[in-house]
Parts: structure tokens; sequence; C-alpha cells
């Protein structure tokens, strides 16, 4: 009864806020951004958020949160038209759609795959929702007991989920994590100040000297932006522009929307599975969309008595995996909203926005359902709603968005390098966000390369600051009441949350252990020669290692500042090790050798240096000519050489991207990264 | 009759007074100058989401009206370093048109004080056009603050404290020191990211000492206090016109530190210790937030914007519409500004010196 007297008046708050014209709007335009992102392949939830988070900072709440959960709620919802139109997945959760969506779109019943995809998609969206509203309402109380050894014990938690996103080889995964972390702590420790890999003696550099610049540039530590955009989009974006095709040749529908409603209502109950199915594989954080989608198409299969007609255009085999894909957005938002713990990498991208908008009044996790609960059922209601606009879109404009698929990549690729390099450096403006881009995005597309679990890297990066934080205080904390009374210290050590969390990890590890083989949360990887992976390994060795001697080099004093670096690198130097002696004596075949490049199984057209080339010529020439005489010379010689287009088409491209660049730059108020010639002539604004 | 003509003679003379100032620093100036048709830029050394971007965010609208030619104001924020990025940059910016404004915090001064390496600017070389402070208020749990006796803080010394901070070379360093001279022993737990981490922290019953600027005590604390889980033990109090310390404007009913130590056995009001807090204190919340105008600045362009900001300063709305984001503090322009601004960067070499050894005997901390 007390639960329910706090939540019903914040659930009726939450609604008041959403309710509002602009509300709306700022989630419809979420929605139609939702909806394109999850269209184009390899572009999902988290390149998406990426995008929006220069536009968080200091915006309404509200309006941040419609924009933001718009876009994630939908593309799930999108994606199913390139994996049914043209057997490619529209992001990572549509993978098995693709077994029976494309077969029916070969048939000429297109239309009736989206139509019973559309329908799963929105009640799967709802359940989630419905799910979230419960969930809230349980743990509530529970999560306002947290102190910080229960924070603490909650993101080990998070952690030990980079275990079943490892994929075959679980020590990749672990490493991967570790490397994250250890990412994460470049800069100013927390507690006595220390830098890590950062040498001490920039501080003492001369002013304007690039030692001193990279000191005050690193110093915060990297933000999340140039780390979500590095990781995930950039190794998406060049891995299609190396395909170099349109998604989609043709884009014709068929008929029959109607008769893929009638499916979808047939078999509701398969559909009401499924999206429980969503909601709990969707709550343990780690685990998410990539996954989802085939447990779901398993359980098809299995409940379903005919089972030949699986992989040549089974309806069921649509219902299921689309039914989950979204409910599990709802499933994500529960570590995520009560812990702060990130579910999956947009949830990642999503926490870092949170704290950007309204002037960080507001951080996920205990203290917003203690301050903020209208503001967490807003969210909730938003993601119901979002589900709702974005299903009536894709029905309504369904031929539209269709054709989007048929524009090639080649022309689309610009645009959001153009787009990326803009948010990345909003996070510093100056150049060096986009030296920073580039390095992690060349991390980024090896990882991808050699099937380095990439959401364990940034899960590893978020939980970063708060892992070593929590843990110091707790420690800290934990002596002081040791110090009154023995059974004060264990008490305060361990609660039984803690415990129970303990065992819930304990639980989870060996199970994800267990399970981890038969996930392949990237889709399987070709193994190829030894030598590539094993000079990755070895790059990843020398990180580590200095890492590892940089922390050990940390004096006495400042020991809070060196434990956690120290420990994490020591760790994944271990199971770096392990990684070799395995790379020594397995053979060529092994999953340990995965190598994206082996056979150009990918189809490229282009050769990964040449088009990664056109990224760093842009880097080059901001340096020299300031960002946007740069911007347009990439743009027209993209278009005009890469893409192949006249000198026409490519000057207006070009000139179409500049002033939607300056359109957003006035909006927001920022300046353009200058280069070398600004510094000699002085030239007006946006060339500044 | 008399009370009413009392009031509007004062009135009068005040506005009479206030018009002459004007004139006379507008007559030594010449004619100001006009920003019609241009941007003033306001840069930040913080992030969007810290005190100074609301402190500013404030203050830009109403200065864009204040302006000669109303001007558009942005606010540009340029974070790094705790500041000192930005502040070099601005360092090495010269006056050119007069849109070119620069706010700074008590985070840009505690480096300068402290002689922190990263410092490459000279706070000397620029023009301070107003000076913004706050104040900052310590409590307790109630069980711990039962312990005290009246003023007299010596009950608590057999207390264990935990404080969540930020670092002591930071505004921690006022309350730390404070709390030390008391002889209270506080343990700072480091690693939060904001003071409204550490006041979560004294919510969940972690910490058991903790302090918070105005703004934030009057939002986050006060709703505690009314359910009797905190309770107010001092404020660090306000400066007079003199210099002396008197209690805080927002909270008459508290007492100051300075009150609590002299009522405290061994806490001294006098000598070393005393003028170093007092010093940092002073740089750290009376004068907190300032803003300048790069080297160089036009006696023309210093008027213009002082005259701006007291304009703001004199809106008919300004008490009411600063109260709940401002607080009840003093914004100070000319040469109020100006004296507010020597206090808060010169400190005694002796003050330093104590609180750099300080640092280095209690925390481990070298800055060099």
């Amino acid at each position: 009864m007390d639960i329910l007297s706090v939540a019903l008046p914040a659930l009726s708050d939450a609604a008041g806020l959403i309710l509002q014209p602009v509300v709306l709007g700022y989630l419809v335009l979420g929605v139609v951004m939702g909806l394109c992102i999850g269209v184009f392949p390899g572009l999902g939830g988290i390149a998406g958020l990426s995008l929006l988070l220069p536009f968080m900072f200091g915006m309404d709440p509200i309006l941040g949160l419609a924009l933001m959960i718009g876009m994630v709620a939908v593309v799930p919802t999108s994606d199913t038209f390139a994996s049914v139109l043209m057997g490619i997945p529209g992001s990572s959760a549509s993978q098995a759609t693709v077994l029976d969506g494309f077969p029916m779109a070969k048939k000429g019943e297109a239309a009736r795959a989206l139509s019973a995809a559309f329908a799963s998609s929105l009640f799967g969206g709802l359940v989630g929702a419905s799910f979230l509203t419960l969930f809230i309402l349980a743990a509530r109380p529970i999560v306002l007991e947290f102190r910080t050894p229960e924070l603490l014990m909650i993101t080990i938690f998070g952690l030990s989920m980079v275990g079943i996103l490892a994929g075959r080889v679980a020590l990749k995964g672990l490493v991967a994590a570790g490397l994250g972390m250890l990412v994460g702590v470049i800069g100013e420790g927390a507690f006595e100040g220390e830098l890590r890999m950062i040498p001490r003696d920039w501080i003492y550099a001369d002013s304007g000297s690039l030692q001193f610049g990279i000191y005050q540039y690193l110093g915060d530590g990297l933000k999340l932006v140039i780390v979500g955009l590095g990781i995930f989009a950039i190794p998406e974006i060049v891995a299609l522009l190396r395909q170099d095709r349109a998604i989609s040749e043709r884009a014709v529908l068929g008929g029959g929307w109607a008769s893929g409603v009638r499916d979808w209502f047939a078999n509701i109950w398969l559909s009401v599975r499924c999206s429980i199915i969503g909601v709990v594989v969707g709550v343990i954080p780690g685990l998410g969309g990539s996954v989802v989608d085939w447990i779901a198409y398993g359980h098809s299969v299995q409940t379903t008595k005919d089972k030949s007609r699986f992989g040549s255009g089974e309806i069921r085999g649509v219902i299921g995996p689309e039914s989950s894909n979204n409910a599990k957005e709802g499933g994500g938002l529960v570590p995520t909203l009560l812990f702060g713990i990130p579910g999956s990498g947009s949830m990642a991208v999503f926490i870092g926005a949170i704290a950007l908008l309204g002037s960080g009044n507001i951080e996920v996790g205990p203290s917003m359902l203690k301050n903020n609960l209208d503001v967490t059922y807003a969210i909730v209601w938003l993601l119901a709603l979002a589900n709702v606009v974005g299903t009536l879109i894709c029905i309504a404009a369904s031929g539209g968005i269709a054709r989007l698929t048929t524009i090639p990549f080649s022309l689309l690729a610009p645009f959001l390098f153009m787009i990326i390099s803009f948010a990345a450096f909003q996070s510093g403006q100056n150049l060096m966000d986009l030296v920073a881009l580039f390095g992690i995005g060349l991390l980024g597309i090896l990882m991808r390369r050699f099937d380095w679990s990439r959401p364990a890297f940034l899960i590893g990066f978020v939980l970063s600051t708060p892992a070593e934080n929590y843990a110091n205080q707790a420690v800290q904390i934990a002596q002081s009441r040791f110090r009154d009374s023995f059974g004060e210290g264990l008490e305060y050590i361990f609660s039984p949350i803690v415990i129970v969390l303990i065992v819930i990890t304990v639980i989870s590890v060996v199970v994800g252990l267990r399970q981890a083989k038969q996930i392949m949360a990237e889709g399987a990887v070709e193994s190829g020669r030894k030598r590539a992976p094993l000079i990755f390994l070895l790059a990843v060795l020398a990180f580590l290692g200095t890492a590892f001697l940089n922390a050990a080099a940390i004096p006495d004093y400042a020991w809070r500042d060196q434990v956690f670096p120290y420990f994490v690198a020591g760790i994944s130097i271990l199971g770096a090790l392990v990684l070799l002696v395995q790379m020594m004596v397995r053979p060529e075949t092994h999953a340990l050798f995965a190598d994206r490049e082996a056979g150009n199984s990918e189809g490229n057209t282009h050769g990964l240096w040449s088009t990664l080339g056109w990224f760093a010529g842009l880097l080059v020439l901001t340096a020299l000519l300031g960002f946007i005489l740069a911007l347009a010379i990439f743009l027209f010689a993209f278009i005009r050489f890469r893409a192949g287009k006249s000198l026409g088409f490519a000057a207006i491209y070009a000139a179409a991207g500049i002033g939607f660049m300056c359109l957003m730059a006035g909006l927001l108020n920022r300046d353009f990264p200058p280069g070398l010639l600004q510094s000699y002539v002085d030239l007006p604004w946006p060339l500044t | 009759m008399t009370l009413i003509a009392t009031t509007r003679r004062v009135a009068f003379s005040l506005v009479a007074a206030a018009a002459a100032t004007f004139a006379t620093q507008a007559s030594a100036g010449g004619h100001g100058i006009d920003l019609s048709g241009k941007t003033v830029e306001w840069v930040i050394p913080f992030s969007e989401t810290g005190g100074s971007a609301k402190w500013a965010n404030f203050y830009a609208p109403l200065l864009s009206e204040a302006l000669p030619g109303s001007p558009t104001v942005v606010v540009k924020f340029m974070p790094g370093a705790g500041s000192t990025k930005g502040a070099n940059w601005f360092q090495q910016q010269n006056y050119d048109d007069g849109t070119l404004i620069f706010g700074s915090s008590g985070s840009t001064q505690f480096p300068y004080l402290l002689g922190d390496p990263r410092v490459r600017y000279e706070y000397g070389d620029w023009n301070v056009v107003l000076a913004s402070g706050t104040g900052g208020v310590a409590y307790l749990p109630p069980d711990l603050a039962a312990q005290m006796d009246g003023l007299d803080a010596s009950g608590l010394r057999d207390t264990d404290f935990i404080y969540g901070s930020q670092g002591a070379t930071r505004l921690d360093l006022v309350p730390l020191l404070a709390w030390e001279m008391l002889g209270l022993n506080v343990e700072p737990v480091f690693g939060i990211k904001g003071r409204g981490d550490g006041r979560l922290m004294f919510e969940r019953g972690e910490a058991n000492i903790d302090y918070q600027t105005s703004s934030s005590f009057l939002k986050g604390v006060t709703p505690l206090v009314e359910a009797g889980t905190a309770v107010p033990m001092m404020s660090w109090g306000a400066l007079d016109a003199d210099g002396d310390i008197v209690r805080d404007p927002t909270f008459p009913d508290m007492p100051t530190f300075k009150e609590v130590c002299e009522a405290t056995d061994g806490c001294e009001t006098s000598g070393e210790q005393w003028d170093a807090w007092k010093a940092f204190f002073v740089a750290g919340f009376p004068a907190q937030k300032m803003v300048f105008l790069p080297a160089g600045a036009s006696a023309d362009a210093m008027v213009t914007y002082t005259a701006a900001f007291e304009a703001i300063k004199t809106r008919a709305d300004f008490a009411e519409i600063s109260a709940g984001r401002l607080g009840v503090y003093p914004q100070m322009t000319g040469d109020e500004a100006a004296g507010a601004l020597q206090s808060a960067t010169q400190v005694p070499e002796s003050a330093k010196a104590f609180v750099v050894g300080w640092l280095k005997d209690r925390y481990g901390v070298s800055l060099n």
C-alpha cells in the first residue's frame, strides 16, 4: 500500500510531464530519427544516441528523454526493413528475423512479413514498458537501501556479464573489458589526483607545447561520446563503405498488410512468451540485443509442430524474434534506471546522456528513484508511446522508408562521418577530439576484425570509474567502521543485499561461461591465418604492460589512485598471456584466430586502409585548414571520386553538408576546430 | 510620516549617489562601447553541469538586455584540467572589441593560490567587472549535533567523522581545515563527483558530517533539517565592509565558524592557522565567482560592462529573481569587485605556505 501511495502520484505526474505538445513533438522527432538509423544496417542505438549526445547539454530533461527514448525504442522496429527486404540484419537485434523474413520477401510477401513484424514489435514494446513499471514499483524500496558496498557489488555484477558477451573465447572478452577499464582510468585519479597513462612531466611543459596540450586534453579522461562513436559507429560505417553497395536493390513490398496482422493475432501466445523472453534477457546486463532474437527464434522453432517451413518463410519465425527485440528495451532499462548499470552498449551511452540533461541534476540509479520518480516513470511512458508512434509511422510510411534502403552507402557515409566528427568535437572542442576519435575508431575496427567483444570494452570503460570509486570508498568507510567495532564493519560490508548480489554474480558467471559458447554476439566470424590476430594480441599486451608499469610508478602516498589500474592491468595481462600461449598451441582453424578479413567473407570491394585514408585525410586537412574548409574538400572529393558522381552533384552535396553543419553549430553556439591556417589569417565564422 | 519621509530621503540620496558614481565613471572612461549587432562570448572553464554554468546562464540574458546595443550573449563551456585549461586559454587572449568575457570560480582561484604547476594565468592581468559571493553551511546528524555544548564543539572530539570530499586541494580545503581547527577527527573519503554526492553519502548514513554551499543547502538539506535527520552546525559566515566575518545574511540564525571556534577550547581566532583559514575562505566563498575582461581591456569597455552589471543589480525584480538562484549575497561591481578580487587572489605568503605545508603533512599532497 505504501509503495502504491508513492508510485501512483508519480505515475500521474509523469503522464502530465509527457502529455504536452512539445514533448510529443520531440518524441516523434526521436522516433523518426530512430527509424532512419534502424533502417541502415550497422547503425544501431549506440551510434544514434552518440549522435544525439551533443544536443543534450543543458536541454530540458523531459525533451531530451523524449528524443532519446523515441530513438532507442524504435530501432528494433525499423531494423526489420533491412532484415526482411534484403537479408542483412538492420541491427544486431534482428539477425534471426532474416532467416524467415527474407525468404518471405523473395516470395513477394514482404508486406505480410513486415506487418506481422510491426505488430509483434508493438506488442513486445508495450509488454516491456509494463514490465518496467511493475519492476520499478517492486524494486524501489530495496534499491533505496543501497549504500556504497551494494553499489560496488552491483557494478561488479555488471562487469561479470562481459563473460557472457565474450562469445566463443571467454578470455578475449575479459581482456577486452580490462582494456576498456584501463582506457577509462586515463587521466587524473579521483583520489589523489595522480596522473594515469600521462607522463607527469607534461604538466610542467611549456604552455603552447604538444605535451601540455595532450595533458590538458587527457587529464579529465576520454569522453564517452568519443569512445562510443569510435568503438561502434566508425567500424560499422567503414565496413559498410568497403562493401560499397546500396543496402537493397529493390524495394517492392507487395500486399498483405492485413494478413500479417492476422498472422500475429493467430500467434499471440507465441508473441506473449517471446516478449517475456525479451524482457528477461534484456534485464541481464550485457546480454541485451545480440542474443535475444536467437533465443526467441529457438523458442519459436521448439514450440511449432510443423518445423519444416522454418528457414523458408515461416511467419512464426518473424513474430518470435520481433516480439522479443522490442521487449528487451524495456528490460534493458531495468538495470540502467535502477542501478545506473548499463544493460547494453546503447544504455551505456544513454546513462552518459542523462548526466548531461538538465544541468546534471538527474543521475540514473538509486538517487533518481528517490528524487526523480516522476522522471523515471516518464521514461516508461515515453517508451510505450514511442513504440506505438514508431509502429504507426512504419506502417504509414513503409514505402518511403523501404526506399531509403536503396540509397548507395557511399552517398550516406560522408554525411555520417561529418555528423560523427561534429558530435565528437563537442566534448573538448578542439582537434584533439578528432585525433582521439580516429585512434579509438582504429581500435574499434581492429576489435571488430578480430572478433574481440566491443560491448565488453564499452561496458568496461563505462564502469571503470564507478568500480574504482566505489571500491576505494567502501574500503575506506569500512576501515572506519571496523575501528569502531568489528561487528559494525562486517555488518556494513556484508549486508543481506550484498550477499544476495554476490550469489547472483557467481551464478551468472558460472551459467554465463557455460552458455557463452553458443552465443555469437556479433555473428559468426571465420578464422584466418595466425599472423594478424597474433600481432593485434601483442599490441594489446604492449598497452596492458605500459598501463601496468605506469600504475606501478605511482608513488606510495597516492596508493588509492594506483590499486585499481594496477589490479586490472595485472589480471588483463594474465588473460592476454594465456591467450598468447593458446595461440601458439592451437591450430589456425580455432575460433581464437577469428579474422573478418580472411577470405573476404564480407564481400569487400575496397581495402581497409584506403577507406580509412579518407577519414585520415579529413583529419589532416582539419589540422591544416580548420574543420569547415577541410569538410568542404572532403565531401566534394569523396562524392566526386569515391562515389563517382558528377562535379555538380558533388558541389551541391558539399554545400548542403556545410550548410547543415553551420546550422547545427549556430543552434548550439559552437565554433569549429581551427587549423594551422587560422593561426596566420583571421577568417570570419564559421571558418575561424 | 517622519518614517516615510526619512525613507524617501534615503532613497533619493541613494539614487543621487548612484547617479553621481555612474556619471563620474562614465565621464572618466569616455563614451563606453556599443555592442549592437555583436555576439558576446562568455567563456566558462567548466562543463555545462556545474554551479558556474548555472550562474552564467542566470546572468547571460540579463547582461544581453543591459549592455548597450543589446548584443547576443552566449555562454561557451571550455572544461578541462579543473578549470585551469580554460583559464590558461583566456590568459592568451588579448582585448579586441569587448566581445569576450571570462567567468572564474573558486576552483580557478585555489590552484592559482597554491602554486599549482598547471596554472599559466595571472589574475593581475585581467580586469574584473563583477564578483559574486556565496556561503556555506556545515551540518551533522542529530545524535552528534546533540553532543555539542551550545557553541562548544569539543564534545565531538571522540567521534570518527567520515566526510565525502572532492579533494583536499579544492574548496573542501575550507571545511577540512575548519574542522581540524576545532579538533575534530574528520576523515575525507575522496572520489565523489560533486557536493550532491556528498549529501547522498550523508543521507545514506555513510558520512556523518558534510557541508553544502548556500543554494544547495537551501534546496537539498533544508528538507532533511525539517525531517529531523540533519542539524546545521555552523555557517562559514560572510564578510562585512571592514573585512570581518559576520553572520551569513542567508542564514542569520546560524552561528558562524568564528563563533563556534571562539567557544571551543583550543581553537584560536587569531594567528597563523586562523589567518590561513580566513584567507582561503575569502578566496573560496565571498568572492567565489568573478567576471573578467581580458588583458588590455579599454577603460571604455570596463565602464560599459560595469554599468551593465550595475543596471542588472538595480533591476526592480533582481532581489526576487536572484534569491532562488544565487542566494542573498553581494554582487559586487566597480571598486568593490576590484577589492574582492584583491582579497581573493592576493593571499599573504604565510597563509599560502601554511596551507601548502598542511596539505603535505595531513594528506600527503604535493603540488610541485
